[in-house]
C-alpha cells in the first residue's frame, strides 16, 4: 500500500467554477466578513488588552453612538459612495481609472477657486451654479486626458491616472500657498466663514442632508444608466470584448472618452459636495484617500451601484468604529486603516472561492 | 503489447464544467513509430495531449511511461519523462529571441550562456535541416519560423516522446513535406511521435498507426498500412457519410457585391491581401477555400468594415434602389446606416460575434440596440427574437437569460447564426461556421446558409472541409497567401483541383 | 554648493531607488503591486520597532554596533516580507484583482506605519516623549571613510551610508539578474506570457511569489533608509509622504530597467529638492516644482506608448492573473 503513495495524483487541484448558486455566493461573502471581524477583534484585543465586548461596543458607539455620529457616518458613506459611483462606469469598461483621487480633488479645487474669486461678483445662487459647473468640467477634463491618450496611443491608463493624482495634489498645494489665509500659513482656511456664501444650503435643519440626497439620486441614476441605457450597454460590451464592440460598430474610442468624461465629472461632483457642502475649504487631503478606497468599494460590489451602498457603508462603519476604539484606548487613528485593509483582504480573498473550486483527490476504494 | 510502449494511457477522463472533453480514452505509442491521433475539430485530441504534457490534469485514469505509472502534474514533470509538445498555438515569448525561447525553463548546470546555447541551436538546426537565426526575435518571425523554434525547443530538451498538435495547419505544402521528412528521421532515431491532425492524407502518408477519437471518446486504433480513407472517415464521423446537402440551382443571379483589387498590409507590414477581386451574386453561395491564415479573415473583416484597406473597392449593389455604394473603409455602423443588410458570422464566436457573459437576450440586442431615439434600451423585441431562435433552432439552454458562455459550442453558434439571419440579410458572410460543431448542428447551419441563398442573399462561406465546400457551394474562390488563386465551379471541380490551387500561389511566390 | 546639491539629491533618491527596484522585479513577473507605498511604510516602521525595542532593552547602555544595524534591518525585511506574502497569497494563489489588492495593501501598510508610529510609546508604556532613535540612526548614517576630507569628491561619492550603496548595488545586481541569468529569463518570460513559461516547465507560482516577496523586501529597505538615515531616526507620521507612488512612477521612467532607475532616482531626487536651491521661491512655487517628477514620468509614459517599440513596453501580462486551466 505504502509504496503506491508516490504515484497518487496531487492532494487537490483547482478548477474553475462554471457558476455558483446566488445564496452560496452570499454565504461565502458573509463568512468572509465574519472572519474579518473575528480577525480584527483578535488583533484589537491583542493590541489594547481590552475586553473584546468593550471593543465591540466602542466600535458600535463610534459609528452610530450619537445622532451626530450617525450623520457623520451617512455623510462619509455618501462621499465615498459618490466617488465609487464615479469610477464604476470606467471600471465596467475595464478602464483602470485609479485617478479618482485627482479628479475629485481638482473638482474640489475648482469649487474653492470659484468661491474665492467669484464671491461678490455673482449673486449667491449663480455662484453655486458656477462652482458646480467648474467642478464638473475640471473633473471631466482631468479624466479625459488619460482617456484621449489611451484611445490614441494605447497609453497605460493605470499608470497615467495614477500620475495625474499627484499633479492635482501639487496644484492644490500651490494654491493653498497662493491663497492662504492668513498669508504664509499654507492653508486656505474656511472660505466665506462669515457670509456662508457659496455654501450649500442646510435643508431640514440637518447638515449634510443635501449631500446625502444628491448622492442617493446619483446612485439611482447610475444604476439606471448602467443597466437600462444604451450607453450602459455599450460600456458593458466594450468592457467584455473590444472586438465584439468593433464588430457591431461601436466606436470604442468614443465610448472610452465619453465614459471617462462621465466618470471624471462625477468625481468633480464629489469634490464639489465636499467643498461646498461639508468642508468649505480645500486642502491636499480633502479627498482623504477616498479615490482609492472607492475603487475597492466599487470592485467589492461587483460594479453594482446598489450593492455599493452596502460596501461603502461597511467600510465607513468600520472606519468610524475603529477611530472610536483608538481614541478610547489612546491609540492612533490609523488603526481604522488597518481594520479597513483587513476587511478588504478577506473580501477579495473570498472571491476566489466563488470563481474556483478546490477538488480534493478522490478517495480510492479502501 | 506494452513491451516497448513509450507511453500508455488508460481510461483517461477530463471534464470541463458540464462538457466531457475526454471519456475513458486509452492509447499506446511505441518507440520508433509515428502515431496519428485523428478526430474532427472538438473531438478532444488537444485536451488529451495537454494532459500528457502537464497542462491539464486528468480527472480519472492512469498514464504509464515505459510501463511505469507516472503522475504528470506540470509541464516540468512532462519534461522529466522526456515528453515534448509542440502546441498549435505557439507558446513563445514575443520579445525574446529564438535562443532565449528555446532555453526557457531549462535547468542546466553551469553558467547561463546565451552564446553557447545559440551555437547549440545552430547545430541542432543544421543536423535536421532547419533554417533559423538563433538571435532573431519572435515578433519578427514568420509562422513557419516560429514553428521551427518550437520544434527545436523540444529537441533541445532531448525529448523522445514528441507531440505535435496540428503542425501542418499553418504550413505550405513544401514546408509540410520538409517537416514530415524530419519527423520520419526522428522516428528512425527511435523517438515516439504523436501527431494530431484531421487531415486524412497526412495520416496515411506519414503515420504507422492511427488512433481515432470521436466526441471525446476513444474509437479504436488501426495500422495505417491496413486501412484507407473510407474506414478512417467512418471511424472519425461514426457512420459513412455521403454529405447529402440539398443544393438548389442558383436563380435570378444579380451582382450584389463587387470586390476589386483589395490590398491590405497589416500592422506587422505583411501584405495579407494582394489584389483580391471577385463578385458575389444574390442567390448564390460562394465558398472560400484556402490554408488557414491565407487572408480569409482579413477579407471578410474588410467587407464588414473591420479592416482598413490600402487599395481597392467594395461596391455594394442595393437590390431595392439599385444604387451602388462603396463600402471600403467604412465602419460597420456607417455600412448599416447606408441600409446595407450585411450579416457576418465571425470565426471567433465568443470573442467577436457574441459577448460571453451576457445572456441570450442581451446578445440579440448587439445588432439592434441602437433602434429608436430613446436613450434607454428596449428589451421586448430582443426577448421575442431570443425566444424565437431558441425554438426555431432548438437551442439547448435553461432559458433566454442564461449567459451564452455557459452554452455548448453548437448552441452558441445557433444563437449567433440565428441572430445574424434574423435581419434577412442581403449579404451573409460566415467564417468557419461549423468548426467544433457536431454533425447535426453542422447540417443545421448548412441548411440555414442554403435557405438564405434561396431567399436571395449573397452568401459567402469560408470553410476548411473541401468535401463540404464542393457539395454545398455554387462557386469556390480559392485563396492563397492573400491573393485569389482561382474561382472554380463547385459542381465541376475536384478536391485535387482545389488543393492544387491552394498551393499554387505559394509556389509562384517563391519563384519570384 | 553643487556638490551639496548632488548629495541631497542622492539622499532623496535612494528610497525611490529601493522602491522602484523592488517594483520592477515584481512587475517583471507580471504583477503590478500598487501596495509598494504601504510596503515601504511597513519596512520603515518594522525597522523602527526593532530598533526601539533594542534601545529600550539596553536601558541607556551603549549600543552594540552590529546588533544596532542587524536588528532593525532584519525586522524591516521581515515586515516587508510579510506584506509581500499577503499580496502574493491574494494575487497569485487566490488570483485576486491586483489593483484592488495593491490599493488595499497600501491602505493597510500606511495604517500600520502610522498606527505603530503613533501608538508604540503608549503600547509599551515608557516615558519617552516620541520615537527618536538617534543612537541607532548614528550607525545607519555612517558614511564611508575620508568622506569629509576629500572635498567635493568626498561629498558627491563617499558621503552616504551603507544602505545607500546597497541600493545602488542591489539595483545593479537586479539589472544583471533580470537580463543575464536564467532566473531573470524565467521571470521575464512569466511577466510576458505566463502560459508559455508554464509550458516550458517553469514553476510560475513559485517565481511570482519569489519576485513579489523579494521585490517587497527591497522596497521595504527604502522605508528603513528613509527613517534611519534621511530622517535621522525620528519617525513622524506620514513623513514618508508620497515617495512610494514616486517609486512606482520611477519604474516607468526607467522603462523597467533597474540600472536606469539609479540615474532616474537621483534625477527625481534632484527635481524634488531643486526648489530649495532657487532663490526667492515662494512656498507655493516650491509646490509646483515638486510636481516635476510626476510630469516627467507622464511624458516618458506617453513617449514610450507613442514610439510603440516592443522592447520598451510594460510586461505584456502585467496585472493579469494566470490560471493554467483557463480556456
Amino acid at each position: 500500500m505504502s509504496n503506491e503513495v508516490k504515484h497518487r495524483e496531487p492532494l487537490f487541484h483547482i478548477a474553475k467554477r462554471s457558476s455558483i448558486v446566488w445564496w452560496k455566493a452570499w454565504l461565502v461573502r458573509l463568512g468572509a466578513i465574519v472572519l474579518a471581524f473575528f480577525f480584527s477583534a483578535v488583533l484589537t484585543v491583542l493590541l489594547t488588552g481590552e475586553n473584546p465586548l468593550d471593543v465591540f461596543s466602542s466600535l458600535i458607539k463610534g459609528a452610530i453612538g450619537t445622532n451626530r455620529r450617525i450623520w457623520v457616518l451617512f455623510q462619509n458613506t455618501a462621499m465615498l459612495l459618490c466617488v465609487a459611483l464615479a469610477v464604476t462606469p470606467a471600471f465596467k469598461m475595464k478602464f483602470w481609472n485609479i485617478g479618482a483621487e485627482g479628479q475629485a480633488l481638482i473638482g474640489a479645487m475648482a469649487t474653492a477657486a470659484c468661491m474665492i474669486k467669484l464671491t461678490g461678483v455673482l449673486p449667491a445662487p449663480l455662484l453655486i451654479l458656477a462652482m458646480f459647473v467648474a467642478s464638473v468640467v475640471s473633473g471631466a477634463v482631468w479624466a479625459v486626458i488619460p482617456a484621449l491618450f489611451k484611445a490614441k496611443w494605447n497609453t497605460n491608463e493605470t499608470l497615467f491616472t495614477l500620475m495625474m493624482n499627484y499633479i492635482a495634489i501639487q496644484i492644490v498645494s500651490y494654491f493653498s500657498g497662493e491663497w492662504a489665509v492668513p498669508k504664509g500659513s499654507g492653508k486656505i482656511g474656511i472660505i466665506n466663514g462669515d457670509t456662508m456664501e457659496g455654501w450649500l444650503p442646510v435643508i431640514g435643519g440637518k447638515n449634510y442632508l443635501l449631500n446625502i440626497l444628491v448622492v442617493a439620486a446619483i446612485t439611482v441614476g447610475m444604476y439606471i444608466y448602467l443597466k437600462y441605457s444604451k450607453h450602459g450597454y455599450e460600456i458593458a460590451v466594450v468592457g467584455e470584448s473590444q472586438n465584439t464592440a468593433r464588430y457591431i460598430g461601436i466606436n470604442v474610442k468614443k465610448v472610452i472618452i465619453r465614459t471617462m468624461i462621465i466618470s471624471g465629472a462625477l468625481c468633480g461632483v464629489a469634490g464639489f459636495l465636499l467643498v461646498a457642502g461639508t468642508d468649505h475649504t480645500v486642502t491636499r487631503d480633502t479627498i482623504a484617500g477616498r479615490g482609492f478606497t472607492a475603487i475597492m468599494v466599487s470592485w467589492l460590489a461587483k460594479f453594482n451601484p446598489l450593492y455599493m451602498v452596502l460596501t461603502s457603508l461597511l467600510i465607513v462603519f468600520m472606519e468610524r468604529g475603529a477611530i472610536q476604539i483608538s481614541t478610547s484606548c489612546g491609540l492612533n487613528n490609523s488603526f481604522s486603516e488597518i481594520i479597513t485593509g483587513i476587511i478588504i483582504f478577506f473580501i477579495i480573498g473570498c472571491e476566489f472561492f466563488l470563481n474556483y473550486q478546490i477538488k480534493f483527490r478522490e478517495k480510492e476504494g479502501k | 503489447m506494452s513491451g516497448n510502449a513509450a507511453i500508455e494511457l488508460k481510461n483517461i477522463t477530463k471534464v470541463f464544467g458540464s462538457i466531457v472533453a475526454n471519456k475513458d480514452v486509452c492509447l499506446t505509442v511505441n518507440r520508433g513509430e509515428i502515431l496519428s491521433i485523428l478526430g474532427e475539430n472538438g473531438s478532444g485530441k488537444t485536451t488529451l495531449m495537454n494532459m500528457i504534457s502537464g497542462i491539464y490534469f486528468p480527472d480519472h485514469g492512469q498514464i504509464f511511461i515505459d510501463g511505469e505509472e507516472v503522475v504528470i502534474r506540470s509541464p516540468k514533470d512532462a519534461f522529466k519523462y522526456k515528453i515534448g509538445m509542440i502546441h498549435q498555438h505557439f507558446k513563445l515569448v514575443d520579445v525574446f529571441s529564438a535562443t532565449e525561447n528555446i532555453i526557457l525553463g531549462l535547468e542546466k548546470k553551469g553558467k547561463y550562456n546565451l552564446k553557447a546555447a545559440a551555437a547549440e541551436v545552430k547545430s541542432i538546426s543544421e543536423k535536421y535541416g532547419f533554417e533559423i537565426d538563433p538571435m532573431k526575435k519572435i515578433h519578427e518571425m514568420s509562422v513557419s519560423e516560429k514553428q521551427t523554434v518550437e520544434i527545436i525547443k523540444v529537441l533541445f530538451r532531448g525529448a523522445d516522446i514528441l507531440i505535435l498538435d496540428e503542425p501542418t495547419a499553418v504550413l505550405t505544402p513544401q514546408e509540410t513535406q520538409k517537416l514530415f521528412k524530419i519527423l520520419r528521421r526522428m522516428r528512425d532515431d527511435g523517438k515516439a511521435i504523436i501527431i494530431i491532425t484531421h487531415k486524412l492524407h497526412e495520416v496515411l502518408s506519414l503515420s504507422d498507426r492511427v488512433s481515432v477519437l470521436r466526441k471525446g471518446e476513444y474509437i479504436g486504433t488501426v495500422n495505417t498500412a491496413e486501412t484507407d480513407e473510407a474506414q478512417l472517415t467512418e471511424m472519425m464521423v461514426g457512420k459513412k457519410i455521403s454529405l447529402n446537402i440539398d443544393r438548389s440551382e442558383p436563380k435570378e443571379l444579380e451582382e450584389r457585391l463587387v470586390v476589386t483589387g483589395l490590398d491590405c498590409i497589416n500592422r506587422e507590414g505583411v501584405k495579407v491581401l494582394d489584389n483580391v477581386s471577385f463578385t458575389a451574386y444574390s442567390g448564390e453561395l460562394l465558398g472560400i477555400a484556402g490554408i488557414a491564415g491565407s487572408g480569409q479573415r482579413e477579407l471578410l473583416e474588410a467587407i464588414a468594415g473591420l479592416q482598413s484597406l490600402n487599395e481597392g473597392s467594395i461596391i455594394y449593389h442595393d437590390p431595392k434602389t439599385g444604387k451602388e455604394e462603396n463600402l471600403r473603409n467604412k465602419t460597420p455602423r456607417q455600412i448599416r446606416d447606408l441600409g446595407v443588410r450585411l450579416s457576418f458570422v465571425p470565426e471567433d464566436r465568443l470573442g467577436m460575434g457574441l459577448v460571453g457573459s451576457m445572456d441570450i437576450i442581451d446578445n440579440m440586442m448587439l445588432r439592434s440596440y441602437r433602434k429608436g431615439k430613446s436613450m434607454f434600451l428596449e428589451r421586448k423585441a430582443p426577448k421575442d427574437l431570443a425566444m424565437q431562435i431558441i425554438e426555431d433552432l432548438s437551442v439547448v439552454t435553461p432559458g433566454a437569460t442564461t449567459p451564452v458562455r455557459q452554452l455548448s459550442g453548437g448552441n452558441v453558434q445557433k444563437v449567433l447564426v440565428g441572430r445574424e439571419i434574423s435581419s434577412s440579410p442581403t449579404v451573409l458572410m460566415a467564417a468557419y461556421p461549423v468548426r467544433g460543431l457536431d454533425i447535426n448542428s453542422s447540417y443545421l447551419i448548412y441548411n440555414l446558409l442554403n435557405e438564405q441563398k434561396e431567399k436571395g442573399a449573397a452568401v459567402i462561406f469560408v470553410g476548411e472541409d473541401l468535401d463540404v465546400l464542393i457539395e454545398l457551394c455554387d462557386r469556390i474562390l480559392v485563396i492563397g497567401s492573400g491573393s485569389v488563386a482561382g474561382i472554380v465551379d463547385a459542381r465541376n471541380t475536384t478536391k485535387e483541383e482545389i488543393g492544387l490551387l491552394m498551393t499554387k500561389s505559394k509556389t509562384s511566390e517563391k519563384e519570384e | 554648493m553643487i556638490a551639496a546639491f548632488i548629495h541631497r539629491a542622492v539622499m532623496q533618491g535612494i528610497p525611490l531607488l529601493f522602491g522602484s527596484t523592488g517594483e520592477i522585479i515584481t512587475e517583471k513577473a507580471g504583477h503590478l503591486n500598487l501596495g509598494i507605498p504601504g510596503i515601504m511604510y511597513v519596512g520603515g516602521i518594522s525597522g523602527v520597532i526593532g530598533a526601539f525595542f533594542y534601545e529600550q532593552s539596553l536601558n541607556g547602555a551603549p549600543l552594540n554596533g552590529f546588533l544596532a544595524v542587524m536588528i532593525p534591518l532584519l525586522s524591516s525585511l521581515l515586515g516587508s516580507l510579510l506584506m509581500g506574502l499577503i499580496y502574493s497569497f491574494l494575487t497569485v494563489t487566490l488570483r485576486a484583482n491586483q489593483n484592488v489588492t495593491g490599493l488595499a495593501l497600501t491602505t493597510f501598510g500606511v495604517g500600520v506605519g502610522n498606527f505603530f508610529g503613533g501608538s508604540l510609546i503608549k503600547l509599551v508604556d515608557t516615558d519617552m516623549p516620541s520615537i527618536t532613535l538617534t543612537k541607532t540612526s548614528a550607525f545607519f548614517s555612517k558614511t564611508l571613510p575620508f568622506a569629509d576630507e576629500l572635498g567635493w569628491f568626498g561629498e558627491v561619492f563617499l558621503s552616504y551610508s551603507f544602505l545607500a550603496y546597497a541600493a545602488i548595488i542591489i539595483a545593479l545586481i537586479s539589472s544583471y539578474v533580470l537580463k543575464k541569468t536564467r532566473v531573470g529569463l524565467n521571470i521575464r518570460a512569466i511577466g510576458e506570457n505566463p502560459a508559455t513559461a508554464d509550458a516550458a516547465g517553469i514553476n510560475v507560482e513559485r517565481y511570482k511569489y519569489l519576485s513579489t516577496c523579494i521585490g517587497s523586501m527591497i522596497a521595504g529597505l527604502g522605508g528603513l533608509y528613509y527613517v534611519m538615515d534621511y530622517a535621522t531616526g525620528i519617525w513622524s507620521n506620514d513623513g514618508f509622504g508620497d515617495r512610494g507612488w514616486l517609486a512606482i512612477a520611477l519604474v516607468i521612467f526607467a522603462v523597467w530597467r533597474p540600472n536606469i532607475s539609479i540615474i532616474g532616482s537621483i534625477l527625481f531626487g534632484a527635481l524634488f529638492i531643486v526648489h530649495n536651491y532657487i532663490e526667492n521661491l515662494s512656498m507655493s512655487d516650491q509646490e509646483l516644482f515638486k510636481m516635476a517628477p510626476y510630469v516627467v514620468t507622464l511624458i516618458v509614459l506617453i513617449a514610450i506608448s507613442m514610439r510603440d517599440k516592443k522592447e520598451n513596453q510594460p510586461p505584456a501580462s502585467l496585472g493579469i492573473s494566470y490560471f493554467r486551466e483557463d480556456r
